[in-house]
């Protein structure tokens, strides 16, 4: 089994023709036949793009609505450039796409609290932005993970970070372990989804056996994640986990790249999410080179 | 990107929210015409620098008994004399660092009697996803003390932006900071025109702190701090405009130009990473080593060859710097890309430290043979750990 995605989703692209769109439009194709079905572009309705690396042709449609009526969509990834990028996540909302992922970065704050308005009146899920998508090994890639570090496996990995996913993907990978299905939430302080979600459904998820969780510097995702876990604990649902925070060493104040990353009004600091993280339970590395080995070490007991 | 307290203040002024008249100076001459166009006979002069603490700062040329970087003065003559203590001079302030930032600019402002100071913030609540107004009867003070020692004198009020603020919002908000009378008639203005100003201008934070009850009664802005979304610029030249690039690191200042996401540090090894959590991971296993990283830099994911040339230039750049790691998990980015942009970085400008490479994922064979065939010393690493360990040997040798 597996999260959100599997080998029947049926994927849309929104900004398919452009150059983002289309190199990781083929890269999906060619990663276990994911299957895309179609793009979005206001102008270029009932034209056809195909892929420069196989040839496959994909329709073109001139509106989300229309391209998931035709298709039968039930997902859709966004790689319109950042101004554009609101705008586009609403009209997926709109034609009540399922699971809308955005992989743009740099959408404006203000932008996403409009979005967010509307998502949470709306029968979608957004995962992102500023994200790296999500992959189930073997099956589906929705996004820009590299697909050749992925093993099929046992372990959920859910995190703020696109490379540091990478990291927990490869290192699970050489132990040994491989993935269920691997979420990167994104970096932006307002987004669709967070790090509550995903734990839930890797909990009720049978195939996976134990979770990766990777946090970072600002807000406060994690320390709610950290109480999520415990009140569930209660409840006899538990699985082994072990996480990391990165900004241990980021000074107070300064955007450390991703808008979200901040530590600002005395919050958001690593010391206290990993408190958070270690009171639930979640044995957490010191060092981002050590994410695998230290799952090792707690699925050893 | 931040502004000053004097652009803030005209900026709010322009939503119509009460500020004090004043006039911004820059040469110490522009001090006298500047006080005579304010009615007197109490005025403020109030250092222009990127930091709070002004008010308790000290001035490094000046002893220790000087005042400090927001002074009142009773008459002209004396504008004019904290003018040529404070212009030029360098300013500590707990915000600053030990190095203190020099004051270039002075806001020269009409004075007020204060009969209460009150806090108010605007950010972006990231719990709820909305603008959220943080308001205290704290005011005039560091408000993370207050959040530490009395956090339930600090009220979070989120705003649905379907609605704006509301008169409820309004209602609640005054009712912290208990306002009655011509405050809380002014309040019914204020609050909304705030609210208004941080979404139209697309604000990160907009703190005024203290705002005032006025012994007449009404309420003032006494001092404005505010920092714009980077992201949302491209939409504000006016903003932009704004930007005062003396306050700014000058490695940051290259960096913004090239779009790369570069943040000056205090330690002595160089990261060049791609990616924010991994760069910032990487900093953390620097210290974990027991060394400190000189900055942080993130290429992103597509960037060129010449970007990560920049890059690299600019971390080569800082003489703190005694050593480089170049740590990459290719995604997005291909590890050969990156590979041709050190080796045309090294080429042009040399290399005087050790360097350290470390490449995974996408087109790492083709990056570790333009690595090797380019005759440069660079050190490979096989892993992020044995990448560290090698930069932190490599500057203690």
């Amino acid at each position: 089994m597996s999260i959100l995605v599997n080998k029947d989703t049926k994927i849309l692209v929104q900004g398919l023709t452009g150059k983002t769109g289309t190199f990781h439009t083929e890269q999906a194709l060619a990663y276990y036949g994911t299957k895309m079905v179609g793009g979005i572009h206001p102008k270029k309705g009932g034209e056809t793009w195909s892929s420069g690396v196989d040839g496959t042709a994909l329709p073109i449609f001139a509106s989300v609505a229309e391209a998931k009526e035709r298709t039968g969509a039930d997902a859709t990834v966004i790689y319109v450039p950042p101004a554009g990028a609101a705008d586009a996540i609403i009209e997926a909302i709109e034609a009540e796409v399922p699971f809308i992922t955005c992989i743009t970065e740099g959408i404006p704050v203000m932008d996403m609290v409009r979005v967010k308005a509307k998502l949470d009146k709306s029968k979608s899920r957004l995962l992102g932005p500023n994200c790296p998508g999500v992959l189930t090994p073997e099956e589906c890639k929705i996004g820009i993970m590299p697909g050749s570090i992925f093993r099929k496996g046992s372990v959920g990995i859910v995190s703020r970070s696109g490379t540091l996913t990478y990291e927990a993907v490869f290192q699970t990978s050489n132990e040994g372990l491989g993935q269920t299905t691997a979420v990167g939430i994104g970096g932006d302080p307002v987004k669709g989804t967070e790090f509550i979600d995903m734990l839930e459904m890797f909990l009720a998820d049978e195939a996976t056996q134990s979770i990766i969780m990777i946090g970072e510097i600002g807000g406060s995702a994690e320390e709610e994640a950290a109480q999520f876990l415990i009140d569930e604990a209660k409840k006899g649902r538990k699985k082994p986990m072990a996480g990391f925070i990165a900004g241990r060493t980021a000074p107070k104040g300064r955007t450390m790249g991703h808008a979200g990353a901040v530590v600002s009004g005395g919050k958001g600091d690593a010391e206290s999410k990993i408190a958070a993280m270690e009171a639930a339970g979640i044995k957490v590395s010191p060092s981002p080179a050590r994410l695998g080995k230290t799952l090792v070490e707690v699925l050893k007991g | 990107m931040n502004i000053h307290e004097y652009q803030a203040k005209a900026l709010l002024k322009g939503y119509g929210a009460p500020v004090a008249e004043g006039v911004a100076i820059l040469k110490v001459e522009e001090a006298e015409a500047a006080a005579k166009q304010l009615p007197g006979p109490l005025y403020v002069v109030k250092s222009q620098i990127h930091a709070g603490g002004r008010g308790k700062g000290k001035f490094k040329e000046l002893g220790p008994d000087a005042k400090g970087g927001v002074r009142l003065a009773k008459s002209i003559e004396e504008v004019v004399a904290h003018a040529k203590d404070m212009l030029g001079n360098t300013l500590v302030t707990a915000q600053t660092g030990d190095a203190g930032k020099q004051v270039n600019r002075l806001y020269i402002e009409d004075g007020a009697d204060i009969e209460r100071e009150l806090y108010c913030s605007l950010l972006v609540d990231r719990s709820v996803g909305q603008v959220a107004f943080v308001v205290s009867t704290e005011g005039g003070m560091d408000i993370e003390a207050v959040a530490h020692d009395t956090p339930e004198k600090i009220h979070t009020i989120a705003i649905d932006p379907v609605t704006g603020v509301t008169a409820d919002d309004v209602a609640k908000i005054s009712k912290a900071l208990e306002l009655s009378g011509a405050a809380a008639e002014d309040a019914k203005a204020l609050f909304p025109a705030l609210y208004t100003a941080f979404g139209e201008k697309d604000m990160a934070l907009l703190e005024v702190n203290p705002l005032i009850v006025m012994k007449d009664g009404h309420l003032r802005v006494l001092d404005a701090k505010m920092s714009f979304d980077g992201n949302a610029l491209f939409r504000h030249d006016d903003v932009k405009a704004l930007r005062d690039e003396t306050e700014e690191d000058s490695k940051e200042i290259e960096a913004s130009k090239w779009d790369l996401a570069y943040v000056a540090l205090d330690g002595n090894i160089g990261c060049m990473v791609n990616g924010a959590g991994l760069a910032m991971a990487t900093m953390d296993i620097i210290k974990l080593y027991g060394k400190e990283p000189a900055n942080f830099c993130d290429v992103g994911g597509g960037a060129g060859k010449e970007k990560v040339a920049a890059a690299f230039k600019i971390i080569t750049a800082d003489p703190k710097v005694e050593g480089i790691l170049v740590n990459i998990f290719g995604g997005i980015m291909r590890c050969d890309v990156i590979a041709e942009g050190v080796v045309a970085a090294v080429q042009e400008v040399g290399l005087k430290v050790p360097l350290v490479v470390r490449l995974e994922g996408t087109n790492v064979e083709l990056g570790k043979k333009i690595l090797n065939e380019s005759g440069l010393a660079i050190t490979a690493a096989d892993d992020l750990d044995d990448a560290a360990k090698k930069i932190v040997a490599a500057i203690k040798a």
